[in-house]
Order: structure tokens, then sequence, then C-alpha cells
């Protein structure tokens, strides 16, 4: 009983919202599409969850590894191709 | 005077095209400047064969669209009136051609998508399995995730072996999570562009890309474990 009440209060501390229920919000919150009591509650749960703002570091960190993840050029045959199309263009269409 | 071009030519010419705004870009591309263009294929065509492959079965087809893309960059020129920027009109060029090229080959397309996951398939985009799922403590995490260090996103960027680890989990993504992920994250394009490009609303934009990121996430985590285990 006692540990329920005690439980019960720290989620209500915790802005109501479990670890899960933070994890499946949490692109919203990165993406600011969260109404501003969400926000709220979203940073209550922060405030007191050091795994969720773990987790969230994580995402932040994925982000940024997929912004820097390098392309790979197209192959030299089909960059020549279209240079030469290019100039064909020009040509036909001055 | 002499020394000051030489100079200009020193300094200002390599960084020419960098210091040119879009419109002067576009300017030169209708005049026909074959160096700009060759400049402008360098700097997008492997965004665009990537973007390509999110849409495709096949490298080899992949490579097709993104010539495509060119083509109809030369017949669009004149018409484009820069209210988007170069880069998502040439998104957008590519999208409309991969999107006809996908039909075109749905039948391979369709064979992949069965194999692999389907969109429906992909439950909440969260990953359950990471959490309570009954009894007082529900929804509570079963392992904590751990703090990764400060100069991961840099170390998982310049491993070859990660990089090809997060690329095989985004190819593993249904298409339309794979095109999100691809345009918003890898490319940074705003989530409101990625709307216009895809035609998707902003909810389901929002939600394919929460589990996109969920599962790569995922990938990588195992790295960042890895790795704060070897230090011990």
């Amino acid at each position: 009983m006692n540990y329920n009440l005690k439980q019960q209060a720290m989620t209500y501390m915790a802005g109501n919202l479990t670890c899960q229920e933070v994890a499946s919000i949490i692109t919203e919150y990165l993406e600011d599409a969260m109404p501003f009591s969400t926000r709220l509650r979203f940073h209550l749960h922060l405030g007191l969850c050091f795994s969720c703002r773990n987790y969230l570091k994580q995402m932040k960190y994925t982000i940024q590894t997929l912004g820097k993840l390098p392309t790979e050029p197209i192959a030299p045959e089909i960059r020549e191709e279209l240079l030469r199309r290019f100039r064909h263009w020009k040509k036909d269409n001055p | 005077m002499v020394l000051l071009r030489l100079v200009y030519i020193a300094f200002a010419m390599p960084n020419a095209f960098e210091n040119l705004d879009e419109s002067q870009v576009l300017e030169l591309l209708r005049n026909g400047d074959e160096a700009t263009f060759a400049q402008v294929v360098d700097q997008y065509s492997g965004s665009l064969l990537r973007l390509a492959m999110a849409y495709v079965p096949s490298r080899a087809v992949a490579e097709e669209v993104v010539q495509e893309t060119w083509l109809g960059v030369f017949e669009g020129l004149a018409r484009f009136e820069g209210r988007s920027s170069f880069k998502t009109w040439l998104f957008t060029i590519l999208t409309n051609r991969a999107k006809t090229r996908g039909q075109r080959e749905s039948r391979y397309v369709g064979l992949a998508e069965k194999t692999g996951m389907d969109d429906d398939d992909a439950g909440t985009g969260v990953d359950l399995d990471l959490f309570i799922q009954a009894g007082t403590r529900a929804g509570h995490w079963i392992e904590p995730p751990h703090a990764w260090d400060h100069g991961t996103p840099e170390r998982f960027a310049l491993s070859k072996e990660i990089g090809e680890q997060i690329e095989r989990a985004i190819a593993a993504l249904p298409h339309t999570q794979r095109q999100v992920i691809t345009l918003r994250d890898l490319e940074g394009v705003s989530s409101e562009e990625v709307c216009n490009i895809m035609g998707v609303t902003e909810t389901n934009q929002r939600v394919l890309l929460h589990r996109a990121r969920t599962r790569v996430r995922k990938t990588l985590a195992s790295f960042a474990k890895e790795d704060s285990e070897s230090l011990q």
C-alpha cells in the first residue's frame, strides 16, 4: 500500500508519463510538434528520470550520426554521359 | 592591379561556386555553363543516388533514375522559379521519376516488400521489448539506457564498419520509412519540405520518421554498448 502510494506520487511528479510513453512521443518532442501541456509533462518526466534523459541523448546522437553519413559519388561514366548530354541540350536549346 | 587580380584568382576562384547564390548558379546553368553543371552534378548526385535507392529495387535502376532526374533538370530549368531551394527541387524531380519507375518495376518492389517488413508491421514505433509490460512497474525500462559518451556521433561516423551497419539498417526499413529518414536526417531537409516532396501529411511523416529513428537507434545501441565494455 505504502509502496503503491509512493509509486503514484512519483508518477504524478514525473508528469504522469511512463518511460515507454516518453519513448513513444520522443520524435514529437524533437520535431517541436508537441502541445505545450505535453511538453511540460515531458520535461517533468525527464527532470526525474535519468534513463529517459539518456535515451533522449541517444536519439540526438543517432540523428547527428545520420547527418554525417557520407554519400557515394556516381560512376564516372554516368558523370561523363551527363556532361555530354548537357552540352547537346544547350546546343539544341540555345 | 595585376597583383590584385592574381590574389583574386588564387583565393576567390576555387570557391567561386560556393560564393554564388542559387539564383546565380541557376543563371549559369540556363546559359549552358558546363563547369557549373559539372559542379552541381558532383555536389548533388551522391545524395540523389542515395534517395533513389529508397524507391527502387537496385542500384542500376537508381543510377538510371538519377540520370533521368538531371535530364528533368534541363527541361525544368527555364520554368524553375526558385520558390524552393535547388536541392529540394532536385529531390522533388527525383521522387516523381523514382515513383514512376518504382511502379514500372513494381513486380520487384513487391517481392522485396513481401520479404521485408511492411509499414503496417512496424508496430508502435517503440521497442516494446525494452519496457516492462505488466505489473506495477509496467512502462519502466527493463534495462535503463546508459549514457553514450560525448564523441559518439563523430566516432560512429568515422567507423566504416558502423557506417555499413547503419546503411544496412536503413536499407532494411520499409520503403516509406527509408524515404523519410533519408530526406529528413541524412539530407537535413525540413519536415515541411519532406511532406511536400513525398506528398504525405505532417503526422504521417512524423510517425514514419519516429519508427525509422527508433530502429536505427537500436542498431547503434549495440555498438555503443560494445564500446563502453571494451573500455573496461
